[in-house]
């Protein structure tokens, strides 16, 4: 690679691979980095316009108070301040985390349990694929529409409990009820498609560790645990630290449920499903204060990657001599190519 | 064809070579699974053929009713359904184009090309996936604004029209299914680079450009957040715009909304059944890799 990037002009060896590959334009010639190097700009090109400038630009916006339309105003530190204090945005913070957690962990579990069984049943597996996936693919709006009848006083999830004998649940005004329900959908969209990966995983597991617990005696939920688990471990941490980023960045299911015209209700009955991206895009987008948003934006950022880096340390765990995470998966890929 | 007896070799191994019982309890658990899955959309047909009072009867009337089509002309009346479907349509069938077209021909070059940086440019590409949509959610809506395309479909189309995800992963594929011998003799018929990526090289993208295809297509017809911050003019909005406001706007009548959120949800369900195969084993072939 060293030799690609010497600008003198590269030793002979790098040379003739290079002209081998490059072919019609002899080799030496500056212009034959011309048509690969156009072909990737694109992205290049697209990303310092609405990725890195924005993202640039957000930290400026952040010094600043600005509704959008008048004059921009430096305030330095201020809103990183004010953010701080404010209770509301606390509270979406632990909203948020308490959404993730309860949805996250119940989901990556059945994936790999709903995973282990697929793996074990030959029959209609396409057709198993396909229902298990559809919900992943269709409209979160759609389908939050659908699950906020559901969990309406008087719709169906409170009418099965009634059928029972049971009382009904403050679905959609509990504190609790509220969480739940949203992690509930958050769970039936993503179950599937975690299991789908699980599965790829688990096929990817050479027969010989199978046939190993066997014969050892293993029953199936030591297979599982002791044989599935650990091999499957960076395909795990794949799904955990998605999982992580997206269950974070959750802002359709709760701004669809307790939409209203009303901006005061945003976040629904104690504003118990009012999630970080919620708020900013309320501060953003219908109160106009664009400095506070960006604001929480930096500090949603931050969580994020703290939240990445202790996930990778958990699941990755302590062993060294197996080190997975991306860096492992990277580094198979790496071996991968080099064959 | 391989896989699929190695499947069945380790499943047996798996889970014993299983007594009928446990064989038994393994596909109930994976039925209750489905209907888990697919209870919602059946759902969500009952209520948008019955009537609001049906919605919330108790007992709740479970099958069908026969106002489908009523509820669905309602629909039509109310909102411009066809006007947000066509700017949805628009939107993810330009959009899919363009991704398809920009990744595989990054994908191509970084694949099978020298050239400087490479090896930087390529590590961007991871970091850039990294970084979380909703950080600059703010700058990018003044970007696009200062720009002059709020409110335009340009603005859903230009930004994410070449993607790290995609050129990822189909140079993954570049690597392993494009053989060079296949362009050293292009080369040698004296075709240049962009001759050998439409030539050679795209053809044999098939497979990962269906995938990516119905990927992309997917996420760009479900994104929500994005055409709600930046489509500012009320009556030029996305589908999943459309169907938020007429749930605000009309929620008393819950016949209404879900007609329409049935209207949405069609369209796409048809374009996924019809990929399903190749999306799916492709997805999890894609993930692994990541």
């Amino acid at each position: 690679m060293a030799t690609v990037l010497d600008p003198a002009g590269a030793p002979a060896a790098g040379e003739r691979r290079l002209a081998r590959s490059t072919g019609s334009t002899p080799p030496g010639g500056r212009g034959r980095y011309l048509p690969p190097l156009l072909a990737i700009s694109p992205f290049y090109v697209l990303f310092a316009v609405f990725g890195a400038f924005p993202v640039v630009f957000s930290m400026y916006l952040s010094f600043q108070d600005w509704d959008g339309i008048g004059d921009m105003r430096f305030v330095g530190l201020k809103q990183y301040g004010w953010l701080l204090q404010d209770s509301v945005f606390w509270h979406s913070v632990l909203n948020t985390f308490e959404i993730w957690f309860l949805s996250t962990v119940p989901m990556l579990f059945l994936a790999l349990v709903l995973a282990f069984l697929l793996h074990s049943q030959v029959r209609f597996a396409g057709a198993y694929r396909v229902a298990y996936f559809i919900p992943n693919v269709t409209s979160m709006v759609a389908m939050t529409i659908v699950f906020g009848s559901v969990f309406a006083q008087a719709g169906l999830a409170n009418s099965v409990l009634r059928a029972v004998g049971l009382d009904g649940v403050g679905w959609l005004s509990s504190e609790w009820g509220i969480k739940s329900s949203v992690s509930l959908m958050i769970i039936w969209r993503w179950v599937g498609y975690n299991a789908l990966i699980f599965l790829a995983g688990i096929q990817a597991i050479p027969t010989e560790h199978f046939e190993a617990a066997r014969v050892d005696g293993a029953n199936s939920r030591q297979t599982l645990f002791r044989v599935v688990v650990p091999q499957l471990r960076p395909v795990i941490l794949f799904a955990a630290i998605t999982s992580t980023i997206n269950g974070l960045q959750i802002f359709t299911e709760s701004q669809v449920l307790f939409q209203s015209t009303d901006v005061g209700t945003t976040g629904g009955p104690g504003q118990e499903g009012m999630t970080i991206v919620l708020y900013l895009w309320q501060k953003a987008f219908k109160e106009h204060q664009f400095g506070y948003g960006a604001a929480m934006g930096w500090l949603l950022f931050a969580i994020i990657a703290i939240f990445t880096i202790i996930n990778w340390r958990l699941v990755s765990g302590s062993d060294d001599d197996r080190r997975p995470g991306i860096a492992g998966l990277l580094r198979r890929k790496g071996a991968r190519d080099g064959r | 064809m391989a896989a699929d007896h190695r499947a069945t070799g380790n499943a047996g191994l798996a889970i014993g070579s299983g007594s009928r019982l446990s064989r038994i309890c393994v596909r109930a658990a994976l039925l209750l699974g489905v209907v888990i899955s697919l209870f919602p959309f059946y759902w969500l047909v009952v209520m948008a053929s019955g009537t609001t009072e049906d919605i919330y009867r108790y007992p709740p009337k479970l099958v069908p009713g026969p106002h489908l089509l009523d509820n669905m002309g309602r629909v039509l009346d109310t909102i411009d359904f066809f006007g947000s479907l066509f700017n949805t349509v628009v939107v993810a069938v330009v959009g899919t184009v363009l991704v398809l077209f920009f990744d595989s021909l990054a994908a191509f070059a970084f694949a099978k090309y020298e050239f400087p940086a490479k090896k930087f440019l390529f590590g961007m590409l991871l970091v850039t996936y990294m970084i979380p949509a909703q950080l600059s959610l703010v700058p990018q809506f003044v970007t696009i604004a200062e720009f002059g395309w709020a409110g335009s479909l340009k603005a859903l189309i230009i930004p994410g029209a070449a993607n790290a995800f995609g050129i990822f992963w189909m140079r993954q594929y570049a690597q392993n299914s494009l053989p060079d011998e296949l362009l050293d003799a292009g080369r040698i018929d004296g075709a240049g680079f962009f001759r050998l990526y439409w030539t050679v090289a795209l053809p044999l993208f098939r497979p990962a450009l269906a995938f990516l295809g119905i990927f992309t297509f997917i996420g760009i017809w479900n994104d929500y957040i994005w055409p709600l911050v930046v489509m500012i003019d009320p009556e030029k909005v996305t589908l999943q715009v459309a169907l938020a406001n007429l749930n605000v706007l009309y929620n008393a009548d819950y016949a209404l909304v879900m007609a329409g959120a049935l209207m949405s949800v069609i369209p796409l369900i048809v374009v996924f059944l019809f990929g399903a195969r190749h999306f799916l084993r492709d997805l999890a072939a894609g993930a692994m890799k990541m």
